[in-house]
């Protein structure tokens, strides 16, 4: 017997688990642009962090005496495994991973009642608990494999994460890159201008050369969820923008001292953000309008941040701020009800 | 009211269910400020409950003597005598601890533990009673503040009770534990979010071992299996 639903008759039910599970496909292209540019430590991250997440969500569930089944089957704690896999450095310490991955489901996501109800992003919230607890392991980047002599093998970096053992006869200076947000930084503070600090072999069209083709491959991914409708543009929209005008008003000024518009778009987890987590359904704005004040905040933010803060990528603090302000958008954004007043009572 | 409370029932009240960091949630700021060791806390913790037992006990002499119009002006000055006293004794006697919790000790005088205890109880209470309800409620504090302290040492530094000899002398030396060199804490447990996120903990696991208790009391020991929701049939009213 075929299922008999009342109308409306739409192509797609919108259930938490297709939406997840789009969002885990639009993924893709940027965790095979990693896995090419950083290696395999990408890929085990990837892997360890999402055993993690649905180990910790199942066992909060069943502390809270709750079915199991429906909230790992609906992807939720895998999506925020992977986009919490794709920020982190490539060669973290295991139990980095595990310690994040356990913050993110039990303390941000579980303890304010699961998901529905966090109301901050758990995979930034975990970036921010290791960037502020354990700042030089999470700032130490691979450099991308067009700009290094040796490139970790597959046991390289399973060693690597899990027993802190670098290769023989290579050291961490050999490995390791500053990330372009860093290394411009650090020039800029050195007094360096833009035109000599790009001329250096780091830098490719917009961003660091192969950072950038990372920011590509998530822009594919955030063009398909915007195809199948997963997400709408405001966000990302209005958060691209906001950041390019913030960018372009300083760099109009001075070209000389603050790096072009687009170095900033194609640069740390811009596009990431824009795309996948800023638009995260639970704790971005849900009125239209909300959301491209929501958006075009955070964009401002990470400039500030960026330029003026203390860490070097600003996408993850300035997405928990701009979460905490979302209802309070949200309130002052209420769209009028047909046949009411124009003013909403408060 | 306050009059049919046994000294039993100050004394629990003050370590637990009416616990002034657990439960009543005062004195936030030195809580959050100052527990980033367990000596820090300990510290904090003593010099409050010495400002709270002699403010309790002076408060409590001139209640009779004190217009109500005036009483909040009259009680903030005679805390801020002995804030002002603890402070330069702190000063004279644990000089490097002085330096550590330096800022706070000023700040006690702004508690709420303090001003709340004075206003709430030792205004309308006894001598003897002030004293006994300063005494408990300094040391529930206290003793938050250590625990708390603690386990953000522990946490983030990797050791407990780390220079404890500034604070009870040389002797407390060999107190100091520590997990070894290699141990990389968490830094955020030093830092202010360690402070809500531990204070949330310790909340959640006191609420946690109130709902046991009482569950416990309430459900017979021969019938493990039963659910709780409704209260015992000997708690309805006789006819």
């Amino acid at each position: 017997m075929p299922n008999l639903v009342s109308s409306p008759h739409g192509p797609h039910p919108n259930r938490v688990d297709r939406i997840m599970r789009e969002v885990l496909i639009a993924l893709l292209p940027g965790l095979l642009a990693m896995i090419w540019l950083f290696g395999w430590g990408v890929l085990i991250n990837l892997l360890l962090a999402g055993a993690v997440a649905v180990a910790a969500e199942a066992s909060v569930m069943l502390l809270r005496r709750r079915p199991v089944g429906p909230a790992i089957g609906d992807y939720s704690a895998l999506v925020t495994a992977a986009l919490f896999a794709l920020s982190i450095p490539p060669t973290l310490p295991w139990w980095m991973t595990l310690l994040g991955m356990l913050f993110a489901i039990v303390l941000v996501k579980q303890l304010y009642g699961g998901l529905g109800y966090n109301p901050f992003n758990p995979a930034m919230a975990a970036y921010v608990f290791l960037l502020v607890s354990f700042p030089v392991a999470m700032t130490t980047w691979l450099a991308p494999s067009m700009l290094t002599a040796h490139s970790l093998t597959f046991m390289e970096s399973l060693r690597l994460i899990f027993m802190g053992s670098l290769p023989t006869g290579l050291e961490w200076d050999a490995l390791s890159a500053a990330t372009p947000l860093d290394a411009m930084r650090g020039q800029l503070d050195q007094g360096l201008t833009i035109a000599e600090i790009r001329a250096g072999p780091l830098w490719g069209d917009f961003g660091g050369r192969g950072w950038e083709w990372v920011a590509n491959a998530f822009l594919l991914g955030g063009v398909y969820l915007l195809w199948r409708r997963i997400i709408t543009w405001h966000i990302p929209v209005s958060m691209l923008l906001a950041l390019l005008i913030a960018a372009g008003i300083f760099w109009l000024i001075d070209p000389q001292t603050h790096p072009f518009p687009a170095f900033h778009l194609f640069s740390g987890a811009a596009i990431l953000g824009a795309f996948f987590i800023a638009t995260d359904p639970v704790s971005a704005c849900t009125t239209r309008r909300g959301q491209i004040i929501f958006g075009a905040a955070i964009g401002v933010l990470v400039f500030v941040i960026r330029t003026w803060g203390g860490y070097p990528d600003a996408v993850a603090f300035a997405v928990l701020l701009m979460n905490i302000a979302a209802p309070t958008i949200d309130h002052y954004t209420q769209p009028r009800v047909f046949g009411q007043g124009r003013r909403i009572k408060h | 009211m306050a009059a049919s409370q046994s000294s039993a029932q100050l004394i629990r009240d003050g370590l637990w269910s009416n616990n002034q960091a657990l439960v009543a949630l005062l004195g936030l700021c030195p809580l959050m400020a100052t527990t980033t060791s367990a000596t820090n806390g300990l510290g904090m913790g003593l010099a409050t409950t010495a400002v709270l037992m002699l403010s309790n006990v002076t408060v409590s002499l001139i209640r009779n003597l004190v217009r109500p119009e005036v009483r909040l002006p009259v009680f903030v000055m005679v805390i801020a005598s002995f804030v002002t006293a603890v402070e330069l004794s702190i000063q004279a006697y644990f000089y490097e601890l002085y330096l550590v919790l330096g800022l706070f000790i000023p700040l006690i005088v702004t508690n709420c533990v303090i001003i709340g205890r004075a206003e709430a109880f030792a205004s309308k209470n006894r001598v003897d009673r002030a004293l006994i309800d300063a005494l408990a409620m300094g040391i529930g504090f206290t003793l938050v503040l250590m625990v708390l302290g603690g386990m953000r040492e522990l946490l983030g530094q990797g050791t407990l009770f780390y220079q404890a000899d500034l604070l009870l002398g040389a002797a407390a030396a060999n107190l100091s534990v520590s997990l070894g060199p290699d141990f990389q804490g968490a830094l955020i447990a030093i830092l202010p979010p360690g402070a809500f996120i531990g204070l949330g903990l310790l909340i959640a696991l006191k609420n946690l071992i109130d709902t046991r208790l009482k569950r416990a009391a309430r459900i017979p020991a021969t019938k493990p299996t039963q659910d709780v929701a409704q209260p015992m049939p000997a708690a309805q009213p006789a006819p």
